[in-house]
């Protein structure tokens, strides 16, 4: 998946037309099109190819710095940063104080910050208010403690129906509130980013801070599902 | 001066039922991940800001036919063209080497910015937003222009998308969280579910009520 093998053999001289594929066409034996492991490389991953070469060449970009930033989304930042900061919030009275006053300070005691994340807001839930997040306008997401947004958030059901009908988008995500449980709806306009602050399973008063931020989904975090059930999650507690 | 945003989704009828995704699900084509860390270096560069790639990318004539990773390489290669950078070989950019990935991410890009006058709206104060679309790039979603609404946050001040879309530099203005009723937003044809809904707002975008 990493453009180190790139067969391209341009010499940058050819750049009349970057930035719209490679469509056009070459007399000549180019190596464009060819097929890697038998499979043949989709139009979309020429054109991505061709942007990676032409930047590289250009000096924009470090090759070995792409591989970096793809290396920390893949392994470093994900939701089960956030499950620390919830499982924390649910252990230690202090730190909640301090994450619904402060987000930004209380997550970065954490090590979790920067890009994304810059303005922190959490939001609790209680049986009197359900709260979930969304971003009508694009897909703003708070990436240090979530990684990198899931495809429906991103996509028009969520962002058109979720300031309209959050009760029928959590519907589509299996979760059920009373009638008696308002539900907010933040619309992450700017460049503050929120957490959901779930709240926290009955039966859980035993656990440890590990063992909570198991029961901690990423869609609890956004809003659309709820914490694992202790008692029926044994899967869960397998979670690194 | 036209300027059609195709991004501004809140509130639309007629879209289907959200797709769950399991956690792990990341990328779902070998080039998407390339097209993420390109986006991001080309973004550490400074040959644009982040409201400048918003802006490229909501403008797509075809956004809404594209997916995540699709709008995102559409609108870098927009913002290239724009910039002149390929053609050119005398733009200078700060270049994001590997050995400082962790520390920028760390970092960001913070757009709180120190107030340049006193908040003109406090807690609890009842405001009505703008109803007129400007003709540039903003975050005043259409589905609440020219409603009433109350501010429940003051998050200081900070770097105004509006002027720096423009190219008009940072601007920074108050920043709101304005939270709506949905009757007031959805009005009688819709069934009321006891819910709310918050923008965050910028102080030019409000009106005392």
């Amino acid at each position: 998946m990493h453009g180190t093998d790139h067969d391209h053999e341009h010499d940058g001289g050819d750049e009349h037309d970057h930035g719209h594929g490679h469509d056009h066409g070459h007399g000549h034996d180019h190596g464009h099109g060819q097929t890697r492991g038998g499979s043949a490389l989709s139009p979309l991953e020429l054109r991505v190819r061709a942007l990676e070469t032409v930047l590289t060449q250009k000096g924009y970009v470090d090759p070995a710095a792409l591989d970096a930033l793809i290396d920390t989304y893949q392994t470093k930042i994900g939701p089960r940063n956030g499950a620390q900061v919830v499982a924390r919030a649910w252990r230690d009275a202090e730190f909640r104080r301090w994450l619904l006053e402060d987000a930004t300070a209380a997550i970065a005691s954490l090590g979790f910050s920067g890009r994304q994340g810059e303005h922190m807001v959490a939001v609790e839930n209680t049986p009197q208010q359900h709260n979930m997040v969304v971003c009508t306008l694009c897909s703003c997401y708070p990436w240090p403690i979530l990684g990198l947004p899931p495809t429906w958030y991103k996509s028009a059901p969520y962002r058109a129906r979720a300031v309209k009908d959050p009760r029928g988008v959590l519907k589509d995500f299996g979760v059920h509130l009373p009638d008696t449980t308002r539900i907010r709806v933040w619309d992450s306009t700017a460049e503050v980013r929120y957490l959901v602050l779930p709240r926290r399973p009955a039966g859980s008063e035993h656990l440890g801070e590990h063992e909570l931020a198991a029961l901690v989904t990423r869609d609890s975090m956004i809003g659309t599902g709820l914490p694992l059930d202790p008692g029926a999650s044994a899967a869960a507690h397998a979670l690194p | 001066m036209n300027y059609l945003s195709h991004a501004d989704l809140g509130g639309q009828d007629g879209y289907g039922a959200v797709t769950p995704e399991p956690e792990g699900e990341l990328f779902h084509a070998p080039w998407e991940p390339r097209v993420l860390a390109l986006n991001l270096a080309m973004g550490a560069t400074g040959l644009w800001n982040i409201d400048e790639s918003r802006a490229a990318r909501e403008t797509l004539a075809d956004y809404r036919d594209l997916s995540y990773y699709q709008i995102m390489l559409a609108g870098l290669e927009k913002l290239l063209a724009q910039s002149g950078a390929v053609q050119s070989d005398a733009i200078a950019a700060r270049v994001m080497r590997a050995g400082e990935v962790a520390a920028m991410l760390a970092r960001g890009a913070p757009t709180a910015r120190p107030p340049r006058s006193a908040a003109r709206f406090s807690l609890g104060q009842s405001v009505r937003t703008i109803a007129a679309a400007p003709p540039h790039h903003t975050r005043l979603p259409g589905y609440v222009r020219g409603k009433l609404g109350v501010i429940e946050r003051v998050h200081g001040a900070h770097v105004f998308a509006d002027a720096r879309a423009q190219g008009l530099g940072e601007q920074p203005q108050w920043l709101y969280t304005v939270a709506f009723d949905e009757r007031e937003l959805w009005g009688g044809d819709t069934p009321p579910q006891g819910s709310a809904v918050s923008v965050d707002a910028w102080e030019p975008y409000l009106e005392p009520a």
